[in-house]
């Protein structure tokens, strides 16, 4: 069972939360210059890693509010969770989840 | 010596104190040079270093596996084995293999246990039973076998079935030549038939690279050093995407952990197999008297064969709304397997954009039913060049010229 920190709640059961899948594709275009190649990439082509990953979450059982997170799909270890929109902090930076100060980083409990 | 196994080597082994049996396939040192490689040792990769010698007549091959043979997936499996799709593609191909599953003790002389007990999805509500009548009526123009039963008709044939459930049982539909098979059985019975043909099997040996040349795959690093062929087949499940990554291809494919559980044996209390999409069953009874009973997806990227309670418990749940005398019986084990999840839950069988590269996947939480098929195409595009028939709408050009083939909401089917 997964605990997840929430940037905007704090550390919360998993099954409040749906995972939304890799984080930071970009819609490639103009679309009049977007090859079938490139469109079936953006598509369908996923990183998968075995690994670190960076992937968006939805507290769909809290505030309903989406953000991302970096996770290691080996171990299950959230790393960091940021905001939708921003860079993915490097290891060593501090996490933007301002708003549980001393929240654990979500762990496998 | 015994090589054949049938009832009187059974007796006369008996007689002689079991001191003649062979191990089942050899344990070879890898060669250098090989007409064809598999990687992986799941079902598919047996099957196809199997049809690669029988159908082919290819027999310097090795079947690669990192750890021991089927202790993937196909060792991790609920068993269901059926062919109750949707479109025409899938349909011909599933029934393919349920045809080759049902000769398969035979070809390969060894028991796998095919069980051909049927297999039943319920409907619980109005839509649920609109899909069972399109899906049994897809079925017959299909030319496979299929009922339609409406809920008294389902209720006289499972026995136990909970007579006031809170999703009521309006109707089914049973495919009376499914069942399920010993997933063990049909790995190393593929193991010790092409190993007996000439194919190298070789356990404990990780693939870490790919050798290529000018775009032609020229052979495999392995951590038992490099061995050489210009035609390489990968099978490897749940890690397709990393492996393909070595030969610098992108997928279409997700990992996800996908639980099952074995609950403490009782006497034969359930004689078919079930599914009910709506509380999220499957579940059957093995011989050995454990009901087998699966979950859904943990629908977040997993690479560590383990589940996680939330699912534990839905399908747990699920058995209870159906059966709820089992309530007192206790799970003995848990397990997940990682899966290889396409966007149209239909396999990839091909080339790849790498010359001699071939590839076989994305059979997400249904690829047991599919070992003898996926195997049989996988080893025809090897040994030909050319995809199998039944293969032709499962190439991973699918994915750039969108004639995807969606049997997640065709069939509805989850495993
Ligand atoms: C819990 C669960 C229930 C399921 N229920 C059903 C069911 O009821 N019916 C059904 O039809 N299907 C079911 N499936 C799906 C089915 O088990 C799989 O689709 C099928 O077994 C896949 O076979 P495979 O040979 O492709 O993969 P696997 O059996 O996983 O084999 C792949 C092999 O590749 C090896 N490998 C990986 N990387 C490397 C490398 N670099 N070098 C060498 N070897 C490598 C792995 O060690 C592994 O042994 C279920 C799956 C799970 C997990
Ligand atoms: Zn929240």
């Amino acid at each position: 069972m997964l605990l997840i920190d929430c940037p905007f709640c704090g550390p919360r059961a998993e099954i409040e939360f749906r995972c939304g899948g890799e984080s930071h594709i970009q819609r490639p275009g103009p679309h009049t210059e977007v090859s079938d190649a490139e469109w079936a990439d953006y598509l369908y082509n996923r990183e998968n890693p075995k690994g670190e990953h960076r992937e968006r979450w939805f507290h769909a059982a809290g505030c309903r509010r989406w953000f991302n997170a970096a996770r290691d799909t080996v171990t299950h270890r959230f790393r960091v969770t940021y905001k939708m929109g921003e860079a993915c902090p490097e290891a060593g930076e501090s996490a933007v989840s301002e708003a549980a100060p001393g929240a654990v980083a979500g762990g496998v409990i | 010596m015994t090589r054949r196994y049938s009832a009187l080597s059974l007796l006369r082994e008996g007689l002689n104190g079991q001191r003649g049996w062979e191990p089942a396939w050899r344990d070879p040192a890898p060669k250098t040079r090989y007409d064809a490689i598999v990687i992986g040792g799941g079902g598919h990769g047996l099957a196809t270093a199997y049809y690669l010698a029988k159908n082919h007549g290819l027999t310097n091959v090795a079947l690669i596996e990192r750890g021991w043979i089927g202790g993937g997936n196909t060792g991790r499996n609920t068993t269901i084995i059926r062919s109750n799709y949707f479109f025409p593609e899938s349909a011909a191909f599933y029934e393919f293999s349920v045809q080759l599953y049902e000769k398969l003790s035979d070809e390969l002389n060894y028991n796998i246990m095919f069980s051909q007990r049927g297999m039943w999805t319920l409907a619980h509500d109005r839509h649920g039973l609109e899909m069972a009548r399109r899906s049994a009526n897809a079925m017959l123009l299909n030319g496979i076998d299929a009922e339609f039963h409406d809920g008294p008709s389902v209720y006289a044939h499972i026995p136990g079935l909970n007579p006031d459930p809170r999703f009521p049982i309006l109707g089914g539909v049973n495919q009376p030549r499914g069942g399920s098979a010993r997933h063990d059985a049909v790995a190393w019975g593929y193991a010790r038939a092409a190993s007996a043909l000439g194919v190298d099997i070789i356990q404990n040996c990780e693939v870490q690279d790919f050798l290529i040349e000018g775009g032609q795959v020229r052979g495999v690093e392995t951590s038992h050093g490099t061995m050489r062929s210009d035609r390489v087949g990968m099978a490897v499940a749940g890690h397709s995407s990393v492996l393909a990554a070595k030969a610098g291809l992108r997928l279409p494919v997700s990992s996800y952990a996908l639980q099952a559980f074995v609950s403490e044996p009782v006497k034969p209390c359930l004689d078919t197999v079930i599914l009910s999409p709506a509380t999220g069953t499957y579940l059957s009874q093995s011989d050995k008297g454990e009901l087998v009973l699966g979950a859904g997806l943990d629908l977040y990227l997993s690479y560590a064969q383990r589940g996680n309670l939330p699912w534990m418990e839905r399908a747990a749940a699920g058995v209870l709304e159906l059966f709820p005398q089992f309530s007192r019986m206790r799970f003995l084990r848990q397990w997940a397997g990682i899966v290889d999840v396409v966007h149209d839950s239909t396999p990839i069988i091909g080339p790849t954009a790498v010359g001699g590269l071939y590839i076989n996947c994305g059979w997400g939480t249904g690829g047991f039913k599919a070992i003898p098929a996926g195997g049989w195409c996988l080893a025809h595009v090897m040994a030909t060049g050319r995809s199998h028939p039944l293969a032709d709408a499962f190439g991973i050009e699918r994915f750039t010229t969108g004639a995807l083939i969606d049997e997640a909401s065709a069939s509805g089917i989850a495993h």
